[in-house]
C-alpha cells in the first residue's frame, strides 16, 4: 500500500481543506500547516530565514487545531511573513511550536489566495487503525 | 437536493415543512434546475438553522445557495430577542459586510476603448490588490478605533469621498451600535495596513459597460443608461472582520453550550442576542461593518483617482454599497405584526422595496438597487428591491454566481495564462498577481449567473434592472 502524503490539501465546494498526516500528533499538526501555507503558495519557494513563536490552548484537540492553524494565518496577515517548517511540542491541550519562514514577496512567491481563517468544518482530529494521526479543516479563501 | 422533500409553493419558491428539531419551516428560492443541481447538505445546513433557538417565521435560502460554514451561503434567517432568539457569528461569517459597490462614470465604452489598456494598468498599479499587497494608509491604534467607529463616514471626513456617497451606501455608511473595544487587538493588528486593499480569492474592481436594460424606467432612475461605462468592486472587512469572525466564532461555540443551546455543527455558533457575549459580538460585528464601509470608500476613491487621470473630468457617482454578509436589527411584518428581528444574511443581500423609509429619497419610489456580481469574465446586474420581497425573505436576494468547482479542481482543469488569453479574445482585460489564482477564479469555476437572477426574479425577490459585462478586471 502506498504511504499517504504527509499533507495535501482537499477540495470544498467554495475553499479548501489542509490535511496533515503524521506518526505522532505533533507531526500531523506540523503537516497540517504545511498543507495551509500550500494553498498560498508552494511551501519550497519558502525560505526558513526567520523564526515565529506561535503558543496556543484550547478545551479539546480540535479547536486546538483550529487555534493552530489561526495563529499561522494571523502571523501571515499581521506580519507579512509565509512559513515552512515547523516544530510543534504538545503537553495536553497546551500546544508550543516554533515556525520558520521569510517575509511575503509577491513577486517570487505569486500568492494564489488569502486564507482569511480556519474553520470548523471538515474539522478533524483522529487517529487511525495503524496509529498515524490525521488532523484537517476547511479554511476559507 | 431531493426535491421530492420540498412542497412547490410556486413557480421558484419550495417549502421544506418542518422535521426533526426544526422549530419554522424553511423555504428555498429558485427553479427546479438550480435546485437539482444544489448540494443536498444545503437542506441539512438550512434545518439546522431552523431549529435555532427564537427564530422567526422561516429560514430561506436564496437561488444561489451552497454549502457553507454552519449557516448555508445564501441564507437568511431571523431571531426575535424578545422571544430567546440569537445572534450567530456563523450566521454572518468570516468576511464581515463583504459586499459590492458601483459607481456610475458618465463615460460611454467608446471614450473608454483607447485608453482601456492603460486604464488596466493604472487601475492595478493604484488599487492593492492581493495578498501581502499592503494599502497606502497605515493607521495607529486609535486611528483604527475611529475608522471601527464611523465606517465610510470616517473615511470622508479624512478626504476619501464625497457626502452624497453616504446616502447611497447602507446604513448611510456607518453602522450604528459599533464597539471598537470589544473588537480585539489581534484584529485591529490586522487591519493596519489593510484600509483601502482589495484582497484575493473571488475580490476584484472592475470596469463594465453595461449591456442591456431590462427596466427602462428604474434604469433611469437609477442614472444607468446602455452603453455607458460601470466600475464595480467586490471586497469586505479584509482581516479585522476575518479575525472578528474567528475570535467569536470560537467564543460562541463554547458559549452556546453555557446558554443551553445544543449546536448540531459547531459553526452555528451562536448565543443570545440579549446575552453579554451576544451583545460583545454585536458591537464587534457592527465595527467590522464599518471596517468594510470604509475600505470600500477607500476603494472607491483609489478609482476615481485612476480616472480622473485618466478621463478629466469624469464623475465617478456611487450607484449603491449593499453587504451581503449581515446581521441587521430590522422591523418586520410578520403575520401582521410588527416585530424586531436580528436579520442574518450569509451570501444574501439586502433588497429593500419601494417606499421603505431606510432609502434614500430619490431611491424611494423604485426600491433598493441590488448589485449581483459575476465572477472574472462574466456578467454582473442590477436589481431593484420589491415589496413582496419584504415577506418573501426579510427583503433579501442573491449575491452572486456561487462556485460549480472547487478551487483544487480549477486549478487542474484552467491553466492561468490560458484564461487571460481566452477572456482577451473576447475584450476583457485581466491584471493579476498570480497565475494559479486566475485559474482558481476561471469564470468556468462558477454557476452561471444569468439563471440565478432570472431565478431571483420570478420569486419576486427583486427584478432585474440592468446587465453590466466585463471590461477590465483587476483581481487579487
Amino acid at each position: 500500500m502506498p504511504t499517504p502524503q504527509a499533507w495535501e490539501s482537499f477540495a470544498h465546494a467554495s475553499d479548501v481543506g489542509v490535511r496533515g498526516r503524521g506518526e505522532t500528533l505533533e507531526r500531523a499538526f506540523e503537516n497540517a500547516a504545511l498543507a495551509l501555507t500550500s494553498v498560498v503558495t508552494d511551501p519550497a519557494r519558502v525560505a526558513a530565514r526567520e523564526s515565529v513563536r506561535i503558543e496556543c490552548e484550547a478545551p479539546d484537540l480540535e479547536l486546538l487545531l483550529v487555534d493552530w492553524l489561526n495563529a499561522i494565518v494571523y502571523a501571515m496577515s499581521a506580519r507579512g511573513v509565509l512559513l515552512t517548517r515547523f516544530h510543534v511540542e504538545l503537553d495536553g491541550l497546551r500546544l508550543n511550536a516554533e515556525a520558520w519562514g521569510e517575509p511575503l514577496d509577491p513577486a517570487r512567491h505569486e500568492p494564489a489566495a488569502e486564507v482569511k481563517a480556519a474553520t470548523l468544518s471538515g474539522l478533524e482530529v483522529s487517529r487511525g487503525d495503524g496509529g498515524a494521526w490525521t488532523a484537517q479543516c476547511v479554511v476559507d479563501v | 437536493m431531493d426535491l421530492s422533500l420540498l412542497t412547490r409553493l410556486e413557480d421558484c419558491a419550495w417549502r421544506l415543512e418542518p422535521r426533526g428539531r426544526m422549530r419554522v419551516p424553511a423555504v428555498v428560492y429558485g427553479d427546479e434546475e438550480l435546485l437539482a443541481e444544489m448540494d443536498p447538505r444545503v437542506l441539512d445546513q438550512i434545518g439546522n438553522v431552523a431549529a435555532l433557538p427564537g427564530i422567526a417565521g422561516a429560514a430561506y435560502v436564496m437561488p444561489d445557495a451552497h454549502v457553507g460554514y454552519g449557516f448555508p451561503i445564501g441564507g437568511v434567517a431571523a431571531f426575535d430577542p424578545d422571544r430567546g432568539g440569537v445572534v450567530s457569528a456563523g450566521g454572518v461569517g468570516f468576511d464581515i459586510s463583504c459586499g459590492v459597490r458601483a459607481l456610475t462614470t458618465g463615460l460611454a465604452l467608446a471614450e473608454l476603448e483607447p485608453k482601456k489598456k492603460e486604464l488596466a494598468d493604472l487601475l492595478f498599479q493604484s488599487v492593492p490588490a492581493g495578498v501581502g499587497a499592503g494599502g497606502r494608509i497605515r493607521l495607529g491604534a486609535a486611528e483604527v478605533d475611529d475608522m471601527l467607529a464611523g465606517g465610510a463616514r470616517w473615511a470622508l471626513e479624512r478626504g476619501w469621498g464625497e457626502p452624497a456617497d453616504l446616502e447611497r451606501t447602507e446604513d448611510k455608511g456607518c453602522a450604528r451600535g459599533a464597539r471598537p473595544e470589544h473588537v480585539s487587538q489581534q484584529a485591529k493588528e490586522r487591519q493596519r495596513e489593510q484600509v483601502g486593499t482589495l484582497g484575493s480569492g473571488n475580490h476584484y474592481l472592475e470596469v463594465q459597460v453595461l449591456t442591456e436594460v431590462r427596466d427602462p424606467r428604474v434604469a433611469a432612475a437609477y442614472g444607468l443608461r446602455e452603453g455607458e461605462v460601470v466600475v464595480s468592486l467586490h471586497s469586505g472587512s479584509r482581516g479585522l472582520g476575518h479575525q472578528i469572525g474567528t475570535d467569536y466564532l470560537r467564543a460562541m461555540t463554547l458559549a452556546a453550550r453555557e446558554h443551553g443551546i445544543e449546536l448540531p455543527e459547531r459553526e452555528l455558533a451562536c448565543a443570545p442576542a440579549r446575552s453579554e457575549i451576544g451583545e460583545r459580538y454585536l458591537g464587534a460585528m457592527r465595527a467590522g461593518i464599518n471596517c468594510a464601509l470604509a475600505n470600500r470608500q477607500v476603494l472607491a476613491h483609489l478609482a476615481r483617482e485612476a480616472f480622473a487621470k485618466l478621463f478629466p473630468g469624469s464623475e465617478l457617482r456611487v450607484l449603491f454599497d449593499v453587504s451581503h454578509n449581515t446581521c441587521k436589527f430590522e422591523e418586520h411584518e410578520l403575520e401582521g405584526e410588527r416585530r424586531a428581528l436580528f436579520v442574518h444574511r450569509k451570501g444574501a443581500t439586502r433588497a429593500l422595496g419601494p417606499d421603505h423609509p431606510e432609502l434614500p429619497e430619490d431611491l424611494r419610489a423604485w426600491g433598493q438597487p441590488v448589485l449581483i456580481g459575476g465572477s472574472m469574465g462574466t456578467a454582473s446586474y442590477v436589481l431593484a428591491g420589491t415589496r413582496e420581497g419584504g415577506e418573501r425573505s426579510f427583503a433579501s436576494a442573491c449575491h452572486g454566481a456561487g462556485r460549480s468547482l472547487s478551487r483544487n479542481e480549477a486549478s487542474r482543469r484552467f491553466g492561468g495564462r490560458e484564461v487571460v488569453d481566452q477572456l482577451a479574445a473576447r475584450g476583457i482585460l485581466i491584471r493579476a498577481g498570480s497565475k494559479r489564482g486566475i485559474a482558481e477564479e476561471a469564470p468556468g469555476a462558477y454557476k452561471d449567473v444569468a439563471r440565478v437572477v432570472e431565478a431571483t426574479q420570478r420569486a419576486g425577490l427583486a427584478r432585474i434592472v440592468a446587465r453590466l459585462e466585463p471590461v477590465v478586471c483587476v483581481k487579487g
